[in-house]
């Protein structure tokens, strides 16, 4: 690992006013995917600014929803009373993602910005777009059974990691960014960049810009809602396809819907060619297969891969099946 | 290759270290250490405490497991500077030769271990996550994530568990040991 000068934020602007001149600062939370790409000098800033002290903590919003500070440990957010009974799916999620010990380390934004885990990122032998603009994709052409069908480009065909993000996705979450110089707010939903021609540009966050926290909107329906994650082996792995889920149902049709995938997207992948489908038709296991159709026929299946397009459709049917199965239930 | 002399813009400044205290197993430590040693270098090379393993180094198997705050945590995946003014506790300090954690007597009763170099992370590890399942933390095999989870059943161990490896394949063993530790509410 290169060599780099620690400094510890206690409040935002402090954290602000010392990221504003250094170009190639980076803000440091649990640590859990910034120190392992340190490590592998993929990631090299000479300035870390550790923001695990800020404390804006867990609160509900005047409108009924949630607001997430960005520094919030995973586990305390998965555990948090608000978030098991309103949004089980974002606890599901979260619990879904890495270990109890990572969970515990993990901050809300350092989730958000978590980076690819495409083994040819990681491999600085490799070509990667994202890593190494310009030098190729090894993986288009390698080993991609772990990367996406959605979504992709010429330039880089991995996918975002992160499965607390789909549910932020399905749940229509806001980002709130602030710099020394002013503050913004993101939808979730554009928060992520699609590869294009630039892997290597990953989220709209400026260098010098926190994300300093996430709002939940309220979102009744989700009360009812499923994370369901398909893996390699049972625990502790990365998705292979996953879906977030929440369904509304009204005298036998889908009054409401949110569905978002994760593990085959360059970004956290909100479905909504599959919302469209939904909204209005007649529930049950033909209108679920009609909208995992429309969504996956974008999906574009590589050497190792394809098999993907029929998980994700087959869990999409499935997880919308469980939820209007559970409808008539209190 | 040939060696080419490095021109002064390429040379670097000796590491500078900084002074840091950490609170460990209940007592204070200075050190002098650059900002980017781990927590988990910092324990075994500059405080010898050699209980902490290291395993993978990067956040897979779980050896490098020691409590913060009572949280189990990687101490692998992150700095030691990161962690002044908190408590750290290794399996040094959860229990002596003399005095053995319920869960080091159950791993033993139960052969929770062949080669024992998971052990130290495997009972951190269980000891923040009796902690996490008494503070009504639900796990991704909780059927309702908003009730609170009644039973810590040989599912919810194993997938609490996940994030220690066992190269042995001691599991059951492993999973014996705490359930029995748990069940017999002695753990601190």
């Amino acid at each position: 690992m290169r060599e780099f000068t620690y400094s510890r934020a206690v409040t935002l602007q402090e954290a602000l006013t010392r990221i504003a001149p250094l170009a190639n600062g980076k803000f440091l939370g649990g640590g859990t995917n910034l120190i392992d790409l340190m490590r592998e000098n993929i990631e090299r800033p000479d300035t870390v600014i550790d923001v695990t002290r800020l404390s804006s903590g867990i609160s509900e919003s005047p409108d009924g929803g949630v607001s997430i500070g960005g520094e919030v440990r995973n586990s305390a957010v998965a555990n948090h009373p608000l978030i098991r009974e309103r949004y089980p799916m974002l606890s599901q999620a979260i619990l879904n993602g890495a270990s109890g010990q990572i969970r515990n380390m993990a901050t809300v934004a350092g989730n958000i910005m978590q980076r690819t885990r495409c083994y040819y990122f990681y491999d600085d032998a490799a070509n990667c777009n994202k890593r190494s603009p310009g030098s190729g994709c090894d993986a288009i052409d390698g080993f991609n059974r772990i990367h996406a069908i959605l979504g992709v480009s010429e330039r880089c065909i991995a996918t975002h990691p992160s499965d607390m993000c789909v549910a932020l996705a399905a749940l229509d979450a806001t980002v709130n960014i602030e710099s020394a110089v002013g503050k913004r707010t993101i939808p979730f939903n554009s928060f992520h960049c699609l590869p294009g021609e630039t892997p290597h540009v990953e989220t709209v966050l400026a260098h010098d810009e926190l994300i300093t926290s996430v709002e939940l909107p309220p979102l009744p329906f989700a009360k009812r809602s499923i994370y369901r994650k398909v893996r390699d082996r049972a625990s502790y792995a990365f998705a292979l396809v996953s879906v977030a889920a929440a369904l509304e149902t009204e005298n036998g049709k889908v009054r409401n819907v949110r569905l978002a995938l994760g593990g085959v997207a360059p970004k956290p992948w909100r479905a909504f060619d599959a919302e469209t489908v939904l909204l209005g038709a007649d529930v049950g296991m033909r209108a679920f297969r009609e909208a995992a159709d429309a969504e996956l026929s974008k999906a574009r299946g590589y050497r190792d891969n394809s098999f993907k397009i029929e998980l994700a459709r087959r869990t999409i049917a499935g997880v919308l099946s469980e939820l209007a199965d559970s409808a008539g239930r209190p | 290759m040939k060696e080419q002399t490095p021109s002064t813009q390429n040379r670097r400044a000796p590491s500078s270290t900084i002074q840091i205290t950490l609170e460990i197993n209940g007592a204070a430590h200075t050190l002098e250490i650059e900002p980017r040693v781990s927590l988990l270098d910092a324990l075994r090379e500059h405080l010898h405490l050699t209980g902490t393993k290291k395993g993978c180094n990067q956040g897979a198997c779980g050896a490098c497991t020691v409590l913060c705050n009572g949280d189990r945590i990687l101490s692998c995946l992150t700095l030691a500077i990161q962690y002044e003014g908190m408590e750290i506790t290794t399996i040094e300090g959860l229990g002596t030769a003399g005095e053995l954690h319920p869960l080091q007597v159950e791993f033993m009763e139960q052969d929770g271990f062949q080669c024992g170099y998971c052990t130290p992370g495997q009972i951190c590890s269980a000891v923040g996550m009796i902690r996490e399942f008494r503070n009504g933390l639900p796990s991704a095999v909780t059927k309702d994530v908003s009730a609170r989870p009644v039973e810590l059943s040989e599912e919810e161990i194993s997938e609490r568990m996940s994030g220690n490896l066992c190269r042995c394949g001691a599991y059951l063993g492993i999973r014996t040991a705490i359930r029995t530790a748990f069940q017999s509410e002695v753990i601190p």
